[in-house]
């Protein structure tokens, strides 16, 4: 099992890079709108062009978090979210697909209070294959990072435009899977990242690590996913497609029948746009 | 923070208190938190910055503040001898200010040009804007929808002073989405801005600068103490919300055993009701806004709603030297009712003259608990941490008058 979560990261980059192809990687909440339309929806992912499906943990307090997925955390609590629903999602979704990646994405409260050894042992029981947590800096390591990486879990370290040369190894020491490049300084979903300046910064990132690096944070569009596939290892969207959902349900926050095609559609659409990068690099 | 012979050495170069406190913050913001803590640390070793922040205490603020002998009161409960630590007569009208001043003179030293903070009350916004509007910083304040509306005259204040009030719509609409909200724009806006935190909470440095910064409040009960009655207190008691007012009464005190330490939380309509802002008699340890310490929470981690009739209690949170302080003993911590300030805060206007904020009213409630029970002799001192004019619409709404 173990050796398993470690590797279908890694397998999934080393398929991708040996097409030319950049990683699409998109973010969902669990449980939001619901948990079946969830399950319907990252079921779905991987046939609509997903490569790795970035799960997100709900959470009262997002604070890394702007506008869209604080709404798609809250509509998931409202809806019933937790940590063992989180959890139920995974296990529901290995049971089809062996081979897509799952990284889970959230805050380190709800995984402190369900309890560190219980969380890694539960989360490699389900199938997830890393851990992105936004308030866990390295200067943390001990909490969560060291003992995810012991149990055999990925940690997806962040990087962002503060993170200068001195500091890059500290960040870049005990991650695996992928870095994600956080591309503006900022909350998710607001800005639009300029890939023209982020190419000089992933160049910066490679000079420190052999891993894939993922770009992040304020990417909307089919052709923004281009332009940032062309320099990147991957192209992460989340606050897009999470609007998505917002933008199919009823007057009462009902999910209206076609919530998981309106995602499907908006996500092939990208799918098309991360090719597209890097069929025009290849030119 | 393995040596209990003293409880003043905290936190350690990680910020830990014990278990608690820590660097919990997104990676954008981790450089710009260790930066801020190379600046404290050699700040705080400056003569001419400690120089500069006394010259503005004293001139600027006020102080020190009055020990008063509340004798009306003493002789109402007829026990123990109660003095009251004035620091509703601060500028400003509350605390806040004394740890308003210390960060914008680090803000100024850092070079930094924009000037955010979150309030609950509108006592910290209003200190914020004022420090703000003094050295001529742009300032954007944080509060929750519902603050906004119980705190009127505050938001009024803030507005006069110059400062932009961004109200918050997430969450509770209270003072921790207020708290979110400054996170997200200090994430966003790193290179020019100073994040002011009001209370004893954050990461690493800001629990233990915050405290530094109003420990002047127990260094001048400490001396007036010595000058009024020759000899320590035998017990202090302050209000809890994030901690300040207390932590800064209590630092100079901990490691003198015979003073008996006491905080109180609000106990809104009741510990036993699912509407408090007790964190420490009801909370559990977990991960909030850069630290760990005592939170509200349900078995999930999901952070509760708090609820005080005060503002600036009303927080599902607790500073983690206070939950440190907790599981060590040191410092005893009760929790005051809705009800119980109310009337607290009623007795106060009528038999001292002194309109207390509904904050330090709760702590008058604790006094009223336990002076009656004591000797004569027995001396307590309440930080009296801010005045009630913020507080008289939410009064005459409670007590059914019309104003």
């Amino acid at each position: 099992m173990m050796a398993r979560a470690m590797a279908r990261i890694d397998r999934r980059f080393a398929e991708l890079s040996a097409q030319n192809k950049a990683a699409l990687v998109t973010f969902v909440t669990a449980g939001d709108p619901s948990f079946d339309v969830s399950l319907e929806i990252v079921k779905g992912l991987p046939k609509a062009g997903a490569d790795l499906i970035e799960l997100g943990m709900p959470f009262s307090d997002p604070m890394a978090d702007g506008p869209s997925i604080q709404a798609s955390s809250q509509r998931a609590l409202k809806a019933g979210a937790s940590m063992i629903k989180t959890l139920d999602l995974v296990t529901s979704f290995r049971k089809q697909d062996q081979e897509t990646p799952i990284v889970c994405m959230g805050y380190y409260n709800p995984i402190y209070v369900y309890g560190v050894e219980n969380f890694l042992a539960d989360a490699l029981a389900a199938g997830i294959d890393g851990l992105i947590i936004v308030d866990l800096p390295p200067e943390e390591d001990d909490e969560l990072c060291l003992p995810a990486l012991a149990a055999g879990l990925n940690f997806v370290r962040l990087a962002t435009p503060t993170t200068d040369d001195q500091r890059l190894p500290a960040v870049l020491n005990n991650a695996s899977g992928f870095v994600y490049y956080v591309s503006i300084t900022g909350i998710t979903g607001t800005q639009e990242a300029d890939a023209q300046a982020i190419a000089p910064e992933i160049a910066r990132i490679k000079h420190h690590t052999d891993l894939p690096v993922c770009v992040g944070f304020g990417i909307k569009t089919a052709d923004h996913a281009a332009a940032v596939a062309r320099i990147s290892d991957g192209v992460v969207v989340g606050s897009a497609i999470v609007d998505q959902i917002a933008q199919n349900l009823d007057d009462e926050g009902r999910p209206k029948p076609n919530v998981a095609p309106a995602v499907f559609r908006f996500v092939q659409h990208l799918a098309t746009g991360v090719l597209r990068g890097r069929s025009k690099a290849a030119e | 923070m393995t040596d209990l012979n003293t409880f003043t050495q905290g936190p350690d170069e990680h910020g830990h208190f014990g278990l608690y406190g820590g660097r919990f913050v997104a990676e954008t913001l981790m450089p710009l938190i260790l930066e801020l803590d190379k600046n404290y640390q050699a700040a705080k070793t400056d003569p001419a910055f400690a120089a500069e922040l006394d010259d503005y205490l004293k001139h600027y603020v006020g102080r020190p503040s009055p020990l008063y002998l509340a004798e009306r009161l003493t002789e109402h409960l007829g026990g123990a001898k109660i003095y009251l630590k004035r620091d509703e007569l601060n500028h400003t009208g509350a605390h806040k200010i004394n740890n308003c001043i210390g960060q914008i003179l680090l803000a100024k030293r850092m070079g930094k040009t924009r000037i955010i903070a979150e309030t609950g009350a509108g006592q910290h916004g209003v200190a914020t804007a004022t420090v703000a509007a003094r050295f001529d910083f742009p300032c954007v304040i944080y509060m929750g929808e519902v603050d906004i509306e119980r705190q009127k005259p505050n938001v009024f204040r803030m507005k006069l002073l110059g400062a932009q009030v961004r109200p918050v719509t997430s969450g509770t609409r209270t003072l921790k989405d207020a708290m979110n909200e400054a996170l997200r724009d200090w994430v966003t806006n790193v290179a020019d801005t100073f994040y002011i935190i009001g209370t004893v909470a954050g990461p690493h440095p800001y629990p233990a600068m915050v405290r530094d910064f109003q420990s002047v409040i127990g260094r001048e009960t400490n001396q007036q103490m010595l000058d009024r009655e020759g000899r320590l207190p035998d017990t202090l008691i302050a209000c809890i919300g994030g901690g300040s007012n207390a932590i800064g009464l209590f630092y100079p005190f901990l490691n003198h055993d015979s003073v008996i330490l006491v905080g109180v939380e609000a106990a809104g309509k009741g510990l036993d009701t699912d509407q408090h802002a007790a964190s420490l008699a009801r909370g559990s340890a977990g991960v909030l806004h850069g630290n760990r310490t005592y939170l509200l929470q349900d078995e999930d981690g999901q952070i509760a709603d708090a609820h005080s009739i005060s503002a600036g209690l009303d927080y599902p949170g607790i500073g983690p030297e206070h939950a440190w302080l907790k599981d060590s003993g040191r410092v005893e911590y009760v929790a005051a009712t809705d009800d119980e300030a109310l009337e607290a805060f009623q007795l106060c206007c009528r038999l001292e003259g002194i309109i207390p904020a509904l904050e330090p009213s709760h702590a008058l409630a604790e006094v009223i608990k336990r002076a009656p029970h004591l000797p004569k002799d027995h001396i307590i001192v309440m930080n009296m941490c801010g005045r009630g004019d913020k507080d008289i619409f939410t009064v005459a709404d409670v007590l059914g008058v019309t104003l």
